[in-house]
């Protein structure tokens, strides 16, 4: 049966908790009650990518894309577009306020994208698997299981460059090829869909919106390795995906294509969820395996590679989700297909998430070597509030801090290794003059060490020594000693650590001293912070020609720092001043400054 | 479960559910998780009775029992608020102003993170990015998620929920 009409409603978690569902709801209800039923499907899709302008509408066959639409608004829209075949303009996007029909290869946040791995996300139903399976989904199984033997599949993973997303960039085939050469016997295949860095939500979107697809991956890894067993590591915080694997792995069941003899092949493969619980470090492969063995996340040296002895002393390959997302499409499309996008060395795509102080903020796809400044200032559409970028960091806290000199570097992996950061699962975090460089390393570093496992000695005493010091700095009480320090600390935990947390935990430090030193001296030297986040540099005072004595600010204060006569100008006390902002908020005289 | 009373401390059993689920996963290898889960799931955090009674029923030492539930940030000891707040603290909140969500939060319930208030009506902790970065700042009341929070609209969405 096909329809006339389709309406494509975002499902998404960002969509989903501004009234998505609600709106969802609605269209349907408008849907039937207009007589529409057999005419016009209503689908909740995967995340559509443009989570700023959430929820997103899409209708079809003639692309038009609605924004910020409303469950108020779906009576209008089947009764205007459906019916009477006129656009509702008002909920178009607003394209240089021109308000005019654009397809969505026409907005800007799309033009420059290119989809891979997101190539069903926001395009079908992710709880029906016959729409996975009508555009294509299951074919490259078909193709692995009975034309061609697990070492051609392990070829053309190596020949396409396919390098792992969740961020090393470790070549999956030759990952592959490592476990296929153990001895026959029990192997595992993994999926990491831990995804810890704060910021980022690419795995999530892309297991919320095309579950099947990672599926479909870890059946062909478990054919080409010989593993029987398949196990999705994923957080326990992301509710809806898990809820959406487990209906993917129901019906992926149900059609034969998971469980015994696959389509009749002889070849048998099944997939158990595993739930993480908060802690970051098991995002690392070994900490990861030890978490599914039911123990303390805490990683272990390598060698030897999970490759070799994973989980329970067995063969292990274990791969990010997009990097798992990509298998189906190389299998069908081919390796040189695959291998002419990218960079040298970098092939493929990458998704971002893409947030802080941007515009358009979302998930977004493009090719590796792409530029910074494409992806903030044409997909993202730059800087919030017209404010000047100041800099862009990506891996999340085992990233570095990249400033504006290099908006026009080529990402890959090397680029962004060569200029201290690295390339990350694929958080894109940018910042604006209103952050303060010392106080984003600060917070980063607050946040390793919160999760540091404390096994080895570098991490665990290095990582809360740089907090340490910069929580001086920012308390503007900091010396040029203490940046040495810092310096020699980064230094011994990079080389040092354990395991990658503590191995990478100073990129933001370093890359920051390496960049942004200036801002680090001023907070030293002139105690000041240009971007007023460091709370103890700042200062209020009393305008006293603009105050009138109305004793507000006074009474606010939670110190008694502010003394004055009813009716005549008062004064702040700056040895008891909290900086709490609280006068500054309340005077309706604006006669407060801070500084 | 919000019909349990708040100093019940001491009391609770495990259910014939979760008994089940337990017997289901007891032979499977690496099941402490993933039981730990569902017993927080049902009682909102992880009493020690339970834990006591878990150890058992799995052949654990309880010892190793407390070692996984204090390594996980997920996993509480404690009895959570009848509304449970988490605020984002992930990277794009926190440029965002998460932190002053935290600070006016505070403010309006007169206790700090990861305390219940004594009404047992409400508890707040700072958690990591919740993936709706494009929302930022963001915050979740039991499950439903409010984007691009301001500070002016805490007092009544806090409303809302001390009276439902
Ligand atoms: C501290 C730390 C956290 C990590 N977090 C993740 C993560 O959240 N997701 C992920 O896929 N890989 C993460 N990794 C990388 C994994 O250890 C591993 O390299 C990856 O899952 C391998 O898959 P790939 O080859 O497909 O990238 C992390 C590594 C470290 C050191
Ligand atoms: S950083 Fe808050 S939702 Fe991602």
């Amino acid at each position: 049966m096909s329809y006339k009409q389709y309406i494509l409603v975002c499902g998404g978690t960002a969509c989903d908790s501004i009234r998505g569902m609600e709106l969802f709801n609605a269209l349907k209800t408008a849907v039937k009650e207009n007589g529409l039923i057999n005419e016009v499907q209503v689908v909740r899709t995967g995340c559509l990518g443009f989570c700023e302008k959430g929820p997103i509408v899409k209708v079809l066959p003639q692309d038009t894309f609605y924004v910020e639409v409303k469950p108020e608004d779906a009576e209008e829209i089947i009764k205007e577009h459906i019916i009477k075949g006129r656009e509702v303009s008002r909920l178009l996007y607003d394209k240089e306020q021109s308000k005019i029909h654009v397809a969505i290869e026409g907005i800007d946040f799309y033009q420059k994208q290119f989809r891979v791995v997101l190539r069903n996300c926001g395009a079908i139903d992710p709880n029906v698997i016959d729409e996975y399976i009508a555009r294509d989904g299951y074919k490259a199984l078909e193709k692995a299981l009975f034309d061609m033997t697990p070492q051609d599949v392990i070829d053309e993973i190596s020949k396409s460059g396919l390098r792992g997303r969740g961020g090393a960039g470790f070549p999956t085939g030759k990952k592959w090829s490592f476990a296929a050469a153990q001895p026959a016997g029990q192997k595992y295949m993994v999926c990491n869909a831990d995804e810890g860095d704060p910021g980022a939500y690419m795995d999530r979107s892309t297991l919320e919106g095309d579950p099947h697809s990672v599926l479909e991956a870890m059946t062909i890894g478990g054919y080409a390795i010989g593993a029987d067993k398949g196990f999705i590591y994923i957080r326990a915080e992301y509710p809806l995906a898990i809820k959406r694997l487990e209906n993917a792995l129901k019906q992926a069941r149900e059609y034969g294509l998971l469980g015994n003899d696959i389509l009749g092949s002889g070849f048998s493969f099944d997939i158990e969820i595993r739930l993480g619980a908060g802690a970051f470090v098991c995002g690392e492969e070994t900490a990861l395996l030890a978490s599914i063995e039911g123990n303390r996340g805490m990683p272990r040296p390598r060698p030897p590679f999970p490759a070799v002895k994973g989980l329970w002393g067995r063969p292990t390959v274990i791969n990010n989700v997009e990097t798992l997302a990509n298998i189906p499409v190389i299998l069908l499309k081919g390796a040189d297909w695959f291998n002419k996008i990218g960079t040298a060395t970098s092939k493929g795509t990458k998704v971002f998430a893409l947030t802080g102080k941007i515009n358009n903020s979302g998930l977004i796809e493009v090719p590796m070597g792409t530029t910074l400044r494409e992806i903030i200032f044409d997909i993202g559409g730059g800087i919030r509030g017209g404010k000047a970028f100041k800099a862009a960091q990506t891996g999340g806290p085992s990233g570095g801090i990249i400033p504006p000199q290099f908006l026009d570097t080529p990402i890959d992996y090397e680029n962004l290794a060569k200029i201290g950061s690295i390339m990350g699962s694929g958080g894109l975090i940018v910042m604006d003059e209103d952050d303060c460089i010392p106080n984003i390393a600060k917070f980063y570093l607050d946040f390793t060490v919160d999760e540091s496992c404390g096994k080895c000695a570098p991490c665990r005493i290095g990582g809360r020594k740089l907090l340490n010091y910069l929580d001086k700095i920012c308390d503007g009480k900091g010396t040029h000693e203490d940046i040495e320090n810092m310096r020699e600390i980064s230094e011994a935990m990079s080389r040092a650590s354990l395991c990658g947390l503590g191995q990478t935990a100073s990129n933001p430090v370093q890359s920051s001293l390496r960049y942004f030193m200036d801002e680090y001296k001023e907070h030293i030297d002139d105690k000041r912070c240009r971007a007023g986040k460091c709370k103890n540099l700042l200062r209020y005072t009393i305008d006293k020609t603009k105050c009138v004595g109305c004793t507000a600010c006074a009474r606010v204060c939670p110190a008694n720092a502010i003394a004055g006569e009813r009716k005549q100008p008062h004064a702040i006390n700056n040895e008891t001043c909290i900086k709490c902002g609280q006068c500054y908020e309340i005077c309706k005289f604006h006669a407060i400054t801070r500084e | 479960m919000s019909t349990a009373p708040t100093t019940a401390q001491g009391t609770q059993k495990l259910t014939p559910e979760l008994k089940a689920f337990i017997a289901e996963w007891k032979e499977k290898p690496g099941n402490l998780v993933m039981i730990l889960h569902h017993v927080q799931q049902h009682f909102g955090y992880i009493p020690r009775e339970v834990a006591f009674e878990v150890a058992d029923l799995i052949d654990v030492p309880l010892a190793k029992i407390y070692g996984v539930i204090t390594f996980y940030n997920f996993f509480k000891l404690k009895k959570p608020g009848r509304n449970q707040i988490q605020v984002c603290m992930g990277t794009a909140c926190y440029l965002k102003g998460g932190e002053d969500i935290i600070a006016e939060l505070e403010g309006i319930l007169g206790v700090g993170v990861n305390t219940v208030t004594p009404d047992g009506e409400f508890s707040v902790e700072a958690v990591r990015c919740l993936g709706c970065c494009g929302l930022a700042p963001v915050m979740v009341i039991n499950g439903e998620v409010f984007g691009k929070v301001k500070t002016e609209s805490l007092q009544g969405i806090i409303a809302k929920f001390r009276n439902a």
